[in-house]
């Protein structure tokens, strides 16, 4: 997994996010915000970030680790370079979004909530994006795709697959 | 900066100058354009290529040379979202709809250039025999009226000159210099204003409590946190309007005495996000944020906060905990969040839209924003009408409208021939509203009365080929997701109610499944801690009001009457 990665980059990206946090860490109730800055810049929050937080902030690192797995939008995995996301808001599934998310699942090979092993896809579902609109809606790295049929689900798919698998892997160690 | 009401009116004034196109005529134009083009930027619209229209229609003014003569305004949403991308084109506010990037250069040529209107581009509905309505005349803005979005779709969110243009930032002047704390909250107490997000409780009371109680530090929340599926509003409010959010807070600081304000806001809404921080820059370099406002001493702050994807934060304890860093669980009540809120100071919570109606009633009067609604929930309500029916997007009604007019007049009727079936109101924690109480007013009162309730705002129309068992067990798995597990009843009982309305859906339904499901639903309602398991059989206990008889095909004759429970399609559907 992405997880292990120790290379040059990812020492840089903790010296980065350290530097945020230092901007941050004076504030009052930061905790949420940390956790945001690190979900955005790693795809998740790992354990060693976990514990800066912690440190940086002065909470218990518990403490932590019981707010990133209470809130829905911090992951322990990372999330893929193509962040996929079926809206399965009331609206979206009355107006099909259940068959949009099989097709996801099928043609990426992944379940709701799942990375691929090579780090390019990963899905999952939300419950309205507030574009209901244009319902069924989904969003690829948060950019709102409206009016979705299984038939353009499937072009976007592709699409998907052709820009991210033909990319070379960033310089991640696996 | 510091700001005063000399500068206020000169930059209005100013402003107001240039947008003489747009239906605010002013003494001394002094922009002479020709045309004004409003294009929709918000999320619905923007998704489907709104900013890349402006773009290219700003390219060909450069390339022309016709800056002077034509206006370009990215503006909040206009309303009719599922005909986004939307452009509006001034004077005559003719309505282009569902456009291409390519079809701007069209209109630019023909009706920017030479007069005359695309008419293929234009909205089918507002052609007539002799030309065509403006926007404002189309059946879907019937009975509408507009107070809280009352500038979206006519300014540049991104633009505080543009809303000061339109009064904005007035009604704080006058709360802070002309009137007192109690003035504020006597003249909000006596328009009877509600709290829009869903429970309808009395504004003023609220802020007279927070008011009173003891403390010398307290705190303003704007709750952004739209959880409710299928609603829009505040993200739309956000994204439109966003100063009218600031100054309300700014003026209930004033009002209950605290000089800090959070918002708080989904982490879906990135867009809306945006906005606000923008906002709130431009308030703090103007003076109408930060220290001293207007030279009276008074000082308020306002900084954004993010949830993360939890619906129970939407609940006003759970809402405080996340802000201070932790799991958004609810604790009982009281003490109330006008005691011990935020960091356990007297806290004053308000939603969005709810804030949004403020600046209206202070420089308005009381009696202005009474004379639209009905006596007990006067005002407007913004809804975000969407799910099996022509016109989706998001409406401002007088209360007092009736479901009826929503669904067949402004919501244009059912699509595709089908029949009306339903419509939900209140999300997870409302009900399913059937044909025979169309005729209902929508109302906190009456909406209540009829075992429904208003919720935040969102309206989800059902047409017959939805199954009501079906909707009744998104909601309790919608539910089941959401709880927070700290209470018992509502971690157990919605699980368990999940269970039984599966085994319906899947043929495994018996003659204990009904009355082992309104026991629950008792039970839950009864013994839970906070509004989500309060309110969480609600879904179940309206459709088993109004389609009682789809359970019992469910149950009795394994058969989904609307053909969408797939362990059931196998048995004959469709009223053969
Ligand atoms: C589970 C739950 C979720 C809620 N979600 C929201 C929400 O997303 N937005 C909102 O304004 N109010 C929400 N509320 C209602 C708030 O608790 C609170 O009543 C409201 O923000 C008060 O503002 P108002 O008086 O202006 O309506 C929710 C309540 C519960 C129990
Ligand atoms: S009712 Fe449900 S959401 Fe509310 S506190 Fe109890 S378990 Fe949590
Ligand atoms: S329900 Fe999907 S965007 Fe609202
Ligand atoms: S988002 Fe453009 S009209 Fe509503």
């Amino acid at each position: 997994m992405v997880s292990h990665i120790n290379s040059e980059e990812r020492q840089k990206e903790i010296a980065a996010f350290e530097r945020d946090l230092e901007r941050i860490k004076d504030g009052r109730g930061m905790l949420m915000l940390a956790l945001h800055l690190a979900q955005n810049r790693f795809g998740y929050v790992p354990s060693d970030v976990q514990r800066i937080i912690a440190d940086t902030l002065k909470v218990p690192l518990s403490t932590v680790y019981g707010v990133v797995t209470f809130y829905s939008r911090f992951t322990l995995i990372p999330r893929g370079r193509c962040d996929l996301s079926i809206c399965t808001g009331t609206t979206c599934y009355i107006q099909g979004a259940e068959e949009l998310l099989k097709e996801a699942e099928e043609t990426l090979g992944i379940k709701d909530g799942e990375t691929s092993p090579d780090g390019n896809f990963s899905l999952s579902t939300t419950r309205c994006v507030g574009a209901c609109s244009l319902a069924p809606v989904v969003t690829v790295n948060g950019e709102v795709h409206g009016r979705m049929t299984v038939q353009e689900m499937k072009k976007l798919l592709a699409d998907l697959k052709k820009q991210y698998l033909s990319q070379p892997e960033s310089n991640e160690d696996k | 900066m510091s700001m005063t009401f000399e500068k206020l009116k000169e930059i209005r004034e100013e402003t107001l100058n240039r947008m003489n196109l747009r239906g605010f005529p002013s003494d001394k134009p002094n922009a002479p354009y020709r045309w004004s083009v409003a294009i929709c930027m918000e999320t619905s619209c923007m998704s489907s290529k709104s900013p890349q229209i402006k773009q290219r229609l700003l390219d060909l003014i450069v390339r022309d040379g016709k800056e002077n003569e034509i206006e370009v305004v990215g503006t909040g949403c206009f309303g009719l979202c599922e005909a986004g991308p939307i452009v509006i084109v001034r004077p005559g506010d003719t309505f282009y709809y569902r456009l291409d990037v390519e079809d701007i250069d069209r209109i630019y040529e023909s009706h920017l250039l030479g007069g005359e209107p695309v008419r293929d581009l234009i909205y089918p509905e507002s052609i007539t025999d002799d030309g065509y309505l403006s926007y404002f005349e189309i059946p879907f803005m019937a009975h509408q009226e507009r107070v809280a979005l009352r500038s979206s779709g006519h300014i540049d969110p991104e633009d505080i000159r543009e809303y000061i243009a339109l009064g904005g930032y007035e009604a704080l002047y006058k709360a802070l210099v002309e009137m007192t704390p109690d003035d504020v909250i006597d003249v909000i107490t006596e328009s009877g204003l509600r709290g829009r997000g869903g429970g309808g409780f009395i504004t003023g009371r609220k802020w007279r409590a927070t008011q009173a109680s003891p403390g010398d530090e307290k705190f303003i929340i704007c709750n952004a946190d739209e959880g409710e599926p299928g609603a829009f509003m505040d993200r739309s409010i956000l994204e439109g309007d966003p100063h009218s959010v600031i100054e309300a807070m700014t003026i209930a600081g004033y009002a209950i005495g605290s000089d800090q304000g959070y918002v708080y806001v989904r982490a879906e809404y990135p867009i809306a996000v945006e906005r606000l921080e923008k906002a709130i820059g431009q308030a703090n370099d103007l003076g109408l944020l930060g220290a001293n406002i207007f030279g009276t001493g008074f000082s308020f702050n306002l900084e954004i906060r993010l949830g993360a994807g939890a619906f129970v934060c939407g609940e006003t304890t759970a809402l405080a905990a996340s802000i201070e860093g932790r799991r958004g669980m609810p604790r009982s009540r009281p003490p109330y969040s006008a005691d011990k809120g935020l960091w356990g100071k007297p806290t004053m919570i308000n939603n969005v839209e709810t804030f949004a109606n403020v600046p209206y009633i202070i420089l308005n009067g009381a009696e202005a924003f009474k004379k639209v609604g009905t006596e007990n929930s006067p005002g407007t309500k913004v809804l975000a009408l969407s799910g099996k029916i022509k016109n989706v997007g998001l409406v401002e009604i007088p209360m007092g409208t009736t479901l009826r007019q929503l669904v067949e007049e402004i919501g244009g009727g059912i699509p595709n021939g089908k029949a009306f079936k339903a419509v939900q109101t209140g999300g997870p924690s409302g009900g399913c509203i059937g044909p025979e109480l169309l005729d209902t007013p929508i109302d906190f009162d009456r909406l209540a009365e009829i075992g429904s309730m208003m919720g935040p705002g969102g309206m989800i129309v059902l047409d017959e080929d939805v199954c009501a068992v079906d909707v009744a067990r998104f909601y309790m798995d919608f539910i089941v997701d959401e709880s927070c597990g700290k209470c018992t009843p509502c971690r157990e009982g919605t699980k368990r109610m999940l269970e039984i309305l599966i085994d319906i859906t899947e043929g495994r339904g018996d003659e204990t499944s009904i009355p082992r499901l309104e026991r629950l639903a008792r039970t839950t309602e009864l013994a839970s801690l906070c509004g989500l398991g309060q309110t969480a059989a609600n879904p179940i206990l309206s459709t088993l009001k109004s389609f009682r008889d789809e359970y019992e095909a469910h149950i009795k004759e394994k058969r989904c009457p609307a053909g969408v429970c797939k362990a059931l399609t196998n048995n004959l559907t469709k009223d053969d």
